[in-house]
């Protein structure tokens, strides 16, 4: 075919690729471009040049190993409701816009891990678009039918226009805008309809082989059975081959999540949620839909070339046009430059974010930005992207035209996915474990690249560019436990497969050893707990969990936000950040809150790291340290015990009032106790007083009285003289033992005595009752004094005597002791006490209405004296109750 | 000859209360406590009670209540005689029906002249 004619194809096909972008673009909300089966295929950028010819190549030389790179996302699939969910949210919340951002933001915004995973990035990726521009260019060459493999001379290529083509179109449709969060619907919705053709014409020419070069499955089989062992190409032959086929699907499995087109589309290109349930079953279909023939056309293209003598990768082509069906392979041909497209024009633009935004503005032009007004900062940055784009696939070109010759489709494919496989530990387990930090991320994401280096990329330059063979067949130095394909003696992996596994093992051990030797930083530890916490709460608890210390201010927030957003977008922003805060729109002082806020209002536009580096430019951030936090966390705990501490202050005042009011109560009842006393002592005083005031009365009006009479009135006078007396001596007596005033003259004294003399006291008035006295108080020594106990018994006796019947009253003592105590007790078989009157009979002036006696004898003072005296003593006085009387104690100690 | 009964459980009061009261024309009963006035007034109507406050078992308030719940007993006046002197003991006598309240220690002469006045 005329290489022009065929190159005018290509001009039309991007032309017609064009205009469906542009109107796309132009209708981002119609249903025709925002659907769930458009992000689905969408998804199908997975199968590049690299599927769509390579699997036949591997089907026809190696077997269905071809099947684990599909496999691999097919058992993602399912696993994508919870992790592709978890990081969607993370990614809106946060404004991420590439794998870069996302895994420097996981470790605390680390500036240097974003630059770290852009160029993992761009070390996977860049051989990766050179793998299909070489496709492109050894099929143009089979559809031309030259024989020239390559031109000497770059433009004379046609492979070069091809990829300023694509990089044109890339850079038109990936730097439209400066927000790398715009969901690019235009690329969005040309990328699946190019999965969509790819994927068509794949099952067209499969139908065409198999059922129309052949006669069906059945014939296909039993024509390639005579010809060569279908079944060592149909089966897993060994054990090795199947451990060898695991990894691979781990290799797979891990880059449906990272390779950065595929979080592009998965991911950042992710308008709703819900659009994942038609990915999770439609995508693994559409896996399917595209292997359907492999195996078919590998068998048929086996039967029809010698795959030594052609290269099996284009057995799509090369049958149709065997068979004379020249449109067919021009269709096939349309196809892989789909695949090509998708794949070139979605990883550049990531690629070119990454860089941008985790690279080149945060390693140095922040300070240009910070003078120049908007329009030409959104233009240096639309600038950056462009020459990026354009610098990604200029290199990946001289790439293909310096290196890529010799090698096939398939093992640059998985030196790549090998390579972006160093992402996942810091990613995978970045999400569910918090401990794990930047120094860990570093260490890990390092180490098993330098091993990647050493088991995959030096042999294979040595290999492949060389052709010196020393190095992988004898192992550095004749060492062969270093031999790079064989580590350490494992010796059953293929090369790739044992990269895989040195460096992931490596990688693994060194995160996991580097997160927990050393201890992460307050921002990463934020951010992890963000990241890993529950996915469901994750806006709240980022709006609280953020702890900020230092000095901002809202105008030079504001100045920088205004130099990328313009002044009006700007204004609408914050006025709409206020009014949802309820935050007065002339605050001066930027909280925690808002700095956050302008952070992510910055990374959609230049990266989560590069906004972070910005907004602390202006605000003067104090770095939080642990124990700072944990001082914040402090202060609340002491706030939180200074209430606890005012509360028992509070309580402790409420018991002191009423303490208070309960004294006094207290003293109030004494005032009136008080009063009662004086009432009851001058009463008590007035009585002898009228008795000798109207006896003497009585003896100076009458002359004439009898003398015996006149007698009795004189001596009635000084009877009622000494009770008064003893009555005053008592009131005295008592307030001076009240208020301990009396000292105690303690000697050494034998109770028997005592109490002998008390009752001899009494002896005449008992004898007057006819009263007996049964003392059976014996012979004691101990210490107390000798006339306040005999004032007790005296007084105890006299109430006795009072209180029992004249002829049968009977009065008893007894003694009783123990190791510290004298107990004597004074019982009668009297009218008794009433019990309620217990409490009140060692009150001053308490007389009881059971006397016997017709005037009560006494003052009212007797008991309560006692009670003094004997509790001066430190001893103890009571009344129990009898059958018949009452029983008083004295307990002494002695 | 009018009676008199004096109701006091301080003998010697009592004593000198007797003697000077007879001497003045006067039939006097004698009473230790209400209980025992009481029961005197079932069978003897004074014309005049001189009678204590403080006294064991039946207290002068309430042999006052008793004794004019009494309709037999509707002439008979009673005096106070207390060591009680606050204003509020006084009035609370005064209003139970008592025709006079002397408070402790008293004059003879003067009380004689006052019981001479009530019962003329």
């Amino acid at each position: 075919m005329n290489n022009y004619l065929l190159v005018i194809i290509i001009l039309v096909y991007f032309g017609v690729l064009f205009l469906i972008a542009l109107w796309s673009d132009k209708n981002v909300n119609s249903k025709w471009v925002n659907n769930p089966y458009v992000y689905s295929l969408s998804l199908g950028v997975y199968c590049s040049a690299w599927t769509y010819y390579g699997s036949v190549g591997i089907a026809a030389t190696s077997g269905i190993s071809f099947l684990t790179t599909y496999l691999g996302p097919v058992i993602a699939a399912p696993l994508w409701v919870y992790v592709l969910r978890k990081i969607l949210r993370i990614v809106k919340y946060q404004k991420i816009s590439s794998i870069a951002d996302f895994i420097a933001l996981r470790y605390g915004n680390h500036r240097f891990i974003g630059a770290l995973v852009t160029v993992i990035c761009l070390l996977g990726i860049i051989p990766y678009i050179s793998l299909q521009l070489k496709a492109i260019s050894e099929t143009f060459q089979i559809i031309t039918n030259e024989t020239n493999v390559k031109r000497i001379f770059l433009f004379e290529d046609t492979t070069f226009y091809i990829a300023v083509l694509i990089a044109l179109f890339a850079t038109f449709f990936g730097t439209q805008t400066t927000d790398t969060t715009d969901k690019r619907r235009g690329i969005v919705f040309i990328v699946a309809i190019e999965s969509l053709v790819k994927l068509l014409i794949f099952i067209i020419i499969g139908v065409y082989v198999t059922f129309f070069i052949y006669d069906g499955t059945t014939d296909l089989f039993q024509q390639a059975n005579t010809s060569f062992d279908v079944y060592k190409l149909s089966t897993i032959s060994s054990l090795t081959e199947g451990v060898n086929m695991f990894y691979m699907i781990a290799i797979s499995f891990i880059a449906i999540f990272l390779l950065p087109r595929q979080f592009q589309m998965s991911v950042v290109s992710n308008d709703r949620e819900y659009h994942l349930k038609t990915a999770i079953w439609l995508f693994p279909l559409y896996l399917l839909l595209f292997n359907l023939f492999v195996i078919y056309i590998a068998w048929a293209g086996n039967l029809n070339f010698d795959s030594s003598a052609v290269n099996p990768d284009y057995y799509t082509l090369l049958l149709p046009l065997k068979y004379d069906s020249f449109w067919l392979a021009l269709l096939v041909f349309i196809g892989g430059l789909s695949a090509v497209i998708s794949m070139v024009v979605v990883s550049t633009v990531a690629l070119s974010n990454m860089v941008s935004n985790s690279l080149i503005i945060p390693y140095g032009f922040l300070d240009t930005f910070n003078k120049n007004n908007p329009e030409e900062n959104t233009k240096y940055i639309k600038n950056i992207r462009r020459f990026s784009i354009f610098t990604l696939i200029i290199l990946a070109y001289i790439f293909y035209f310096n290196f890529s010759i010799e090698i096939t489709l398939f093992s640059i494919g998985y030196i790549s996915f090998v390579i972006i496989a160093q992402l996942a530990p810091s990613f995978f387990i970045g999400m569910f474990w918090t401990k794990g930090n930047s120094f860990g991320a570093i260490l890990g994401i390092s180490s098993g690249f330098l091993v990647v280096v050493y088991t995959l990329i030096v042999p294979f330059i040595c290999d492949a560019i060389f052709n010196n063979y020393h190095f992988t067949e004898n192992g550095p130095f004749g060492i062969a436990l270093l031999k790079p394909y064989n580590l350490f003696g494992l010796n059953f992996l293929t090369p790739t497969t044992n990269a895989f596994f040195w460096s992931m093992t490596v990688n693994v051990v060194m995160y996991l050893v580097g997160s927990m030797y050393v201890k992460g930083t307050y921002r990463e530890r934020n951010y992890a707990e963000l990241f890993v916490s529950n996915s469901n709460d994750f806006a709240l608890f980022s709006e609280t969990a953020y702890v900020w210390k230092g000095e901002a201010y809202i105008a030079d927030i504001r100045n920088v936000l205004e130099k990328f957003l313009g002044i009006e977008k700007t204004n609408r922003a914050i006025n709409l950040f206020f009014a949802k805060n309820k935050i007065p729109k002339n605050t001066v002082k930027a909280d925690a809150k808002f700095i956050n806020f302008s952070e992510k209002l910055l990374t959609g536009i230049i990266g989560s790291t590069s906004s972070k580096i910005l907004i602390s430019n202006v605000i003067k951030e104090q770095p939080v340290s642990l124990t700072e936090i944990l001082k914040i966390l402090e202060e609340s705990k002491e706030t939180l015990s200074n209430n606890k501490f005012l509360k028992e202050k509070s309580d402790q005042l409420i018991r002191l009032t009423q303490e208070l009011k309960s004294v006094n109560e207290e003293l109030v009842l004494k005032d009136q106790q008080k009063d009662d006393f004086l009432d009851t002592v001058a009463h008590e005083l007035k009585t002898p007083i009228t008795a000798i005031k109207s006896s003497a009365e009585v003896l100076m009006f009458d002359d004439e009285m009898p003398a015996d009479l006149k007698q009795k009135f004189l001596n009635n006078i000084v009877d009622d003289t000494n009770r008064l007396t003893k009555l005053i001596n008592n009131i005295l007596d008592l307030e001076k033992l009240a208020n301990g005033r009396e000292q105690l003259d303690i000697s050494n004294n034998n109770i028997q005595e005592t109490v002998l003399k008390a009752i001899h006291f009494v002896e005449q008035s008992a004898a007057d009752k006819q009263i007996v006295i049964k003392n059976n108080v014996k012979s004691l020594f101990f210490r107390y004094d000798d006339d306040r106990i005999l004032q007790v018994f005296s007084n105890l006796l006299t109430n006795a005597i009072k209180f029992v019947e004249r002829q049968t009253g009977l009065i008893e003592l007894n003694l009783k002791e123990d190791t510290n105590f004298v107990y004597i007790s004074v019982e009668d078989n009297g009218k008794g006490i009433p019990e309620e009157d217990f409490e009140y009979i060692f009150d001053k002036f308490y007389q009881s209405k059971n006397q016997t006696t017709k005037k009560p004898v006494g003052s009212g003072f007797g008991l309560s004296i006692c009670k003094h005296i004997v509790e001066s003593h430190k001893g103890i006085i009571w009344v129990e109750q009898k059958s018949k009387g009452v029983r008083f104690f004295v307990k002494l100690p002695k | 000859m009018k009676k008199i009964l004096i109701v006091d459980d301080e003998p010697n009061i009592v004593m000198s209360l007797e003697y000077a009261l007879q001497k003045n024309g006067f039939e006097v009963f004698v009473a230790r406590d209400g209980q025992e006035a009481l029961d005197i007034l079932k069978k003897k109507v004074p014309d005049l009670v001189l009678l204590d406050i403080m006294m064991p078992n039946v207290d002068g308030y309430e042999t006052l209540q008793r004794i004019k719940e009494n309709e037999k007993l509707a002439a008979v006046k009673v005096l106070f005689l207390s060591a009680k002197n606050k204003p509020a003991d006084i009035e609370k006598g005064l209003q139970l029906g008592a025709a006079g309240y002397v408070t402790k220690p008293f004059s003879l002469k003067k009380m004689i002249t006052e019981i001479n006045e009530l019962l003329s």
